[in-house]
């Protein structure tokens, strides 16, 4: 795919659709889930998970664990568009009974493959999930997304060490490098560089793109997938809050909603025509 | 009579399910030869997983695999797998519901010599907390294997704690129930409710206070979570009071499960022996057991006072 409006329309509607739900629910995570928005549209709508939405249990399925669980805003918005539940449930997020849980609930959401929000979880189950692979015989692939300050719990490097103790050349890791978590500055709470260096210490064939690109994101996770001999690690350098000029790069906007004054401003901003 | 140790079991067990079935597959911490689970290694080593000495990851992965429609048992210390990894086993495992099968052995004081760092005294309370886990813990080897057996078919996490040291064999049933406990000695004075190695111990104490004109009922408590709420109930409905002996901390394990269930349904007085909120120390097992209670004497004994208290 050359041409790359049709993404970069795609992010936009997904985007809107997250400053509504986080609206609606007057409470989840506003500046992660707009960072991480590219990066899953790239996934599945840029040919290159493997799925289908009418059969979410397909075994021979890509898998996909949101281990920045948090995020999950944007992976909803995703997969109601990719055609996994209704748009309307959208609206549901965080409310009583709602299968859009807080965090991703994989026994209630079809798409969900694991059940993640506990930082550093998602990446050990997404390990298993590849060592499964093995045992069954199966080729398919999968990709764990990350957040940057997860980065900082211990378990992550467990998992990373398995990973590439296994060779498991079938999980590929996307890191959500937007510089930022909760207290601030990820270098300023707890420094996590020099993160290339380290992950290619601990066995993976690291890349470093931009985030927001989308020929850098799509070349890139079509290596990736090409990828035999160890597991893989994107750094993708984004920016939290991206698309919405006053969330963009501000700490104070990780675990806040927009305002209803705000999300008219942001609608704007992402322009209110469809 | 014949003494095995219940971890023996579990390597055992572990084999015959791999035979039984091509999605069992088997992890371990660095301890595969502690906890028996190298038993499995070497019939499928292309089924067996060592993680290394990082339990947290370990539970993870079983997550992941569990979600891939394998079954996974991992195994390593009780207090790693239920401690250093508990907010996976609550994140990944227990909150999904997720068929993981988690095995803790060298439980409690009679670890011995590795001291009070290696003894688990909390792990039945940690793991019976968590929703969706049941909780085992076997009498004997007979038992571990029969549990271990009858995990396959159940859905949703399981907890089986299992001992280094070597106890009398004194099931010889040829299934596991989860949710039954077992009269095996019947009695009209008084109820004592075991689990693990403390089964026979209590056992032998029966014999003790029969010699005291104490007539004991003693029931095998190893299925915790499920508890055999009827069992136990109709026994102290006979008896009207009950001693726990558990080789864990009073707090939270076999005796606070007994203590929920009665206080609703039968309220007697309780009697709980295990670790009076202390951890454990460098011994012999023998040694240990003398010092905190664990011994058939120690345990007639205090029967014998809480009866005549």
């Amino acid at each position: 795919m050359e041409d790359f409006r049709q993404l970069e329309h795609i992010a936009r509607e997904i985007r809107k659709d997250i400053l509504l739900m986080l609206n609606r629910a007057r409470s989840g995570h506003s500046g992660g889930s707009l960072s991480v928005v590219d990066i899953l549209v790239a996934l599945y709508f840029g040919g290159i998970l493997t799925y289908d939405p009418k059969n979410p249990d397909w075994e021979d399925r890509d898998r996909v664990v949101l281990s920045k669980g948090h995020a999950c805003p944007a992976w909803y918005a995703v997969l109601s568009r990719a055609g996994f539940f209704e748009r309307e449930l959208l609206w549901t997020l965080r409310k009583l009974g709602s299968p859009l849980q807080g965090h991703p609930d994989a026994r209630k959401l079809p798409g969900v493959d694991a059940s993640t929000g506990s930082l550093g979880n998602g990446i050990t189950q997404a390990v298993g999930i590849a060592l499964a692979a093995r045992v069954l015989k199966k080729r398919y692939k999968v990709f764990c997304i990350m957040g940057d300050g997860e980065l900082q719990e211990g378990v992550v490097w467990e998992a990373f060490m398995s990973a590439a103790h296994y060779n498991l050349s079938n999980l590929i890791v996307i890191i959500d490098y937007n510089g930022l978590q909760i207290d601030g500055k990820v270098m300023d709470v707890m420094g996590i560089a020099p993160l290339k260096d380290k992950l290619e210490a601990f066995g993976f064939r690291t890349f470093e793109i931009g985030g927001h690109v989308y020929k850098n994101l799509i070349d890139t996770l079509i290596t990736a997938k090409r990828n035999v001999i160890s597991p893989t690690a994107i750094i993708a350098r984004t920016v939290k809050g991206y698309g919405v000029s006053f969330m963009a790069n501000r700490a104070e906007y990780h675990g806040v909603p927009p305002s209803d004054e705000e999300l008219k401003k942001a609608l704007e901003e992402l322009g209110n025509g469809v | 009579m014949e003494y095995k140790a219940t971890r023996e079991a579990y390597g055992k067990a572990l084999c015959e399910l791999g035979k039984k079935d091509s999605s069992v597959v088997v992890l371990d911490a660095d301890l595969s030869g502690s906890t028996k689970s190298k038993e499995f290694k070497k019939l499928f080593p292309d089924r067996f997983f060592n993680m290394g000495i990082a339990e947290s990851n370990m539970v993870g992965v079983s997550a992941g695999l569990a979600l891939s429609g394998l079954k996974p048992y991992a195994s390593s210390f009780a207090v790693f797998i239920t401690g250093r990894a508990f907010e996976i086993v609550r994140q990944s495992v227990c909150y999904q519901n997720l068929h993981v099968v988690l095995c803790g052995s060298h439980s409690g004081v009679s670890v011995g010599e590795d001291g009070g760092s290696h003894q688990a005294v909390s792990d039945i309370a940690l793991m019976r907390s968590l929703p969706n886990m049941k909780v085992i813990v076997p009498s004997d080897y007979n038992e571990t294997y029969m549990a271990v057996l009858a995990t396959f078919d159940m859905e949703g996490p399981v907890y089986i704690r299992t001992s280094r040291a070597k106890s009398p064999i004194i099931t010889n049933k040829d299934k596991f129930e989860f949710g039954r406990a077992d009269v095996l000695k019947e009695g009209k004075d008084i109820t004592v409710v075991a689990c693990g190695m403390m089964v026979s111990i209590s056992l032998e104490a029966a014999q003790l206070l029969r010699n005291s004109g104490i007539d004991a009922e003693v029931i095998n408590a190893s299925s915790i979570k499920p508890l055999d709420e009827e069992t136990l109930v109709s026994s102290v409905r006979k008896t009207g009071r009950v001693v726990t002996v558990e080789e864990h901390s009073i707090i939270g394990g076999l005796g606070g499960a007994v203590c929920e269930l009665l206080s609703k349904e039968n309220p007697v007085p309780v009697e709980r022996i295990g670790l009076n909120d202390v951890f454990g120390e460098s011994g012999s097992k023998e040694d240990l057991f003398c010092k905190y209670g664990f011994t058939k004497e120690a345990v007639a004994e205090r029967v014998k006072k809480f009866l005549n208290g």
